[in-house]
């Protein structure tokens, strides 16, 4: 029975109220589901800095250090050799002492000298074999303060802990009050974190040897994955026939791109380490692992934008006479451009987090020197990241944030850097 | 103008069943005997006919005749199709197009295309233009460029709207301006033969009627193969018509008389709109 125009109406007024109330119902969940999200990431990151941003200030120790000739040359002759193996702890010793002067005794003479880091000698030693006319005079220098004191300025050392479960004892954090009382000792922003590599001590430890090895190796996996991915790409979707071989080709990259990252690191350590004899632990090596890993992910985003690109560019570039070489190199190739540095951006992104293929191939090793070369031992951003996460030491768990945070740096500048690529390839039809 | 050897113009075969008269006195692309398949499914059958220089020949036919299967083949457009073959003879001034030591790129400098949908390359329009002679090497100079993008633009009849914007991308002209450009383009290379895939059926009338003008003038240099819809729009532009019927050449001659006085049935009943 049809209805009339009036029954028709009724009925779709009486349905709206249903329709308006789950339209609501479903804008409500959309709001909750990005609400969450949104908190998780606020909770997440404000745990990251709000553990990782001490780690950006350092406590430093200025002291008056009389650079005593009589303990440099011992013997009283003038020899430069002697100064590379000189006794420079004295002369920190020294000037602790003129500072409290009533410090008696052996023990707690070390215990004062414990206040100031190891690299105060090292420091000396650069600073006097550098400038020999310094020898015989007052400076007043300013040295890494130990990590335990770093951490009792920054409160994680309290005295309401009993001194047999804490690392400083009494006397000691009273010295530091005095020093801190007398400005000789202080927070500053910590540039050591930036400039030095790894270390067992806490207070000398820096990531600038993992940020050159992360690096050296993601130039590594750059470089290699993007023109293979590239040309992989463009082979197999313009030029290569369409057959069973090719077919399988597609299966198998595809299923390539859902490997566990780990399985690329045993390939690694078979291929690069075993049979070529690579050198372990080398950005290289690190770099081509990591290379195999982001190739898959890449040619299938170029794949994707190529097939985008609509035929009748190809057409008319083939009706103008151009080859086919001619034909993706001028016009397919600037048009698939976007979407492959997407595809990039997401494979390297990828790669700069990767940690277990790493550990396969050595990289997990205690390396205290910047890396210098494409060969020599390095470790990574994430490595870097664990192993610290692993230390016992105090000190390191805000280094740890602080990693994290660099590392996370690294990702945006190398998402800007990338998406700036795209914007700057992007054309309007 | 090239000579044409006119002893290497080959017969029409015997079995050819298309009414009118196929060839022509001095032809520039002799077609005998022109097959097209896709995979098994056969698409032309056996088509013979001579393209005329400085003419317009119009291919009319209801849709799926064959008749834009054709016109890709005198510039080897249906190689990029897969599982496309072509047998049978087409030749250029005596020249086998199908031959395997033909060099494509060198054939479509010689032969250029204008598509149904206008398709500028996302350039600008001086580098649209300035394209084909890049990569054919045309030009030797910047000077000797700007000359030939001038030149074709002009004839185009292009220029005056565009002179001020060249940088401009070729996308951000309207729908005729662009199949202008597309034009301009493919006269820039200097062909012989240009070949029309329905160039007009994606613009408004009066856009229609620039082009159309601009193909009479263009027949003075070119041969011009135009594939239409548009019945009236063969009568206005060609010289020879040809009507195709599910892969057939049904009848070729004058364009007055075949829309006049039609001899195959099958002519007649598409012309009068009994279907098509």
């Amino acid at each position: 029975m049809s209805k009339t125009v009036a029954q028709t109406r009724a009925l779709v007024e009486k349905s709206l109220r249903r329709r308006r109330l789950a339209e609501l119902r479903f804008q409500a969940y959309g709001i909750a589901a990005v609400s969450i999200g949104v908190l998780f990431v606020i909770l997440l990151f404000g745990s990251i800095i709000a553990k990782g941003a001490p780690a950006f200030r350092q406590a430093y120790v200025t002291l008056d250090v009389f650079i005593d000739p009589a303990v440099l040359y011992p013997d009283g002759i003038v020899n430069p050799e002697l100064l590379a193996t000189a006794d420079y702890v004295a002369l920190v010793r020294g000037s602790l002492k003129q500072r409290f002067m009533d410090v008696e005794g052996r023990t707690a003479t070390r215990q004062l000298v414990e206040l100031v880091s190891g690299s105060a000698v090292q420091e000396l030693q650069a600073l006097v074999q550098a400038n020999p006319k310094r020898i015989g005079t007052h400076q007043k220098l300013t040295f890494l303060a130990d990590d335990k004191v770093d951490q009792y300025l920054k409160g994680n050392i309290t005295r309401s802990t009993p001194e047999a479960d804490r690392s400083l004892s009494d006397q000691q954090l009273d010295w530091v009050d005095a020093l801190r009382a007398a400005k000789a000792v202080e927070l500053r922003f910590n540039k050591a974190f930036f400039t030095h590599g790894d270390s067992r001590e806490p207070e000398q430890a820096g990531v600038w040897g993992a940020v050159v090895g992360s690096l050296y190796t993601l130039g590594v996996t750059l470089l290699l994955s993007f023109p293979v991915a590239v040309a992989t790409a463009i082979y197999l979707e313009e030029f290569a026939r369409r057959n069973r071989w090719t077919d399988l080709i597609e299966v198998n990259i595809n299923n390539l791109a859902a490997v566990p990252s780990i399985v690329y690191g045993l390939l690694g350590l078979a291929m690069f380490l075993n049979f070529f004899g690579m050198p372990r632990s080398a950005p290289l090596v690190g770099g081509l692992v990591l290379a195999l890993l982001t190739l898959p992910t890449i040619i299938i985003a170029s794949r994707a934008a190529l097939k985008a690109v609509p035929p009748s560019i190809r057409e008319a570039a083939m009706g103008m006479g151009a080859s086919p070489i001619q034909t993706v190199l001028h016009h397919v190739l600037p048009l698939a451009m976007p979407g492959m540095l997407t595809g990039t951006i997401i494979g390297m992104a990828r790669a700069l987090g990767e940690t277990a293929p790493l550990l396969m191939i050595g990289m997990v090793a205690f390396i205290v020197d910047v890396p210098g070369s494409l060969s020599s031992p390095a470790t990574v951003l994430p490595v870097q990241v664990f192993l610290w996460a692993d230390s016992p030491e105090r000190a390191f768990v805000e280094r740890t944030s602080g990693a994290i945070l660099v590392l996370l740096a690294f990702l945006v500048l190398m998402n800007a850097t990338a998406v700036i690529l795209r914007n700057r390839f992007e054309r309007r039809w | 103008m090239t000579e044409i050897a006119k002893t290497t113009v080959p017969p029409v075969p015997p079995e050819c069943k298309t009414t009118g008269v196929v060839t022509v006195p001095e032809p520039l692309i002799t077609a005998r005997g022109v097959n097209v398949f896709y995979g098994d499914k056969r698409a032309l059958n056996d088509v013979s006919i001579d393209i005329a220089n400085n003419q317009v020949l119009a291919m009319i036919g209801p849709s799926g005749c064959g008749k834009s299967t054709f016109l890709r083949c005198f510039n080897r457009m249906n190689d990029t199709i897969d599982g496309a073959r072509v047998t049978g003879s087409l030749q250029l001034e005596g020249q086998d197009i199908y031959e395997k030591r033909q060099d494509v790129v060198q054939l479509r400098a010689r032969i250029g295309m204008v598509f149904q949908k206008p398709n500028p390359f996302p350039k600008s329009i001086y580098d649209n233009v300035a394209y084909g002679p890049r990569i054919h090497g045309l030009a030797a100079d910047r000077i000797e460029l700007d000359e030939i993008v001038q030149t074709s633009l002009k004839r185009a009849g292009l220029w005056e709207e565009v002179k001020d914007r060249l940088a401009a991308p070729g996308t951000s002209l309207s729908g005729g301006q662009q199949q202008r450009l597309c034009i301009a383009r493919t006269i820039a290379v200097n062909p012989e033969v240009i070949l029309m895939d329905e160039p007009c059926s994606a613009l408004d009338p009066i856009a229609t009627a620039r082009i159309e003008d601009l193909i009479d003038e263009l027949r003075a240099s070119y041969a011009i193969i135009i594939v239409t819809h548009s019945m009236q729009q063969a009568a206005r532009v060609s010289q020879r018509t040809a009507y195709f019927h599910l892969g057939d050449l049904i009848e070729v001659g004058e364009t007055d008389r075949i829309f006049t006085n039609p001899r195959h049935k099958l002519t007649e009943d598409y012309i009068t709109g009994r279907f098509g």
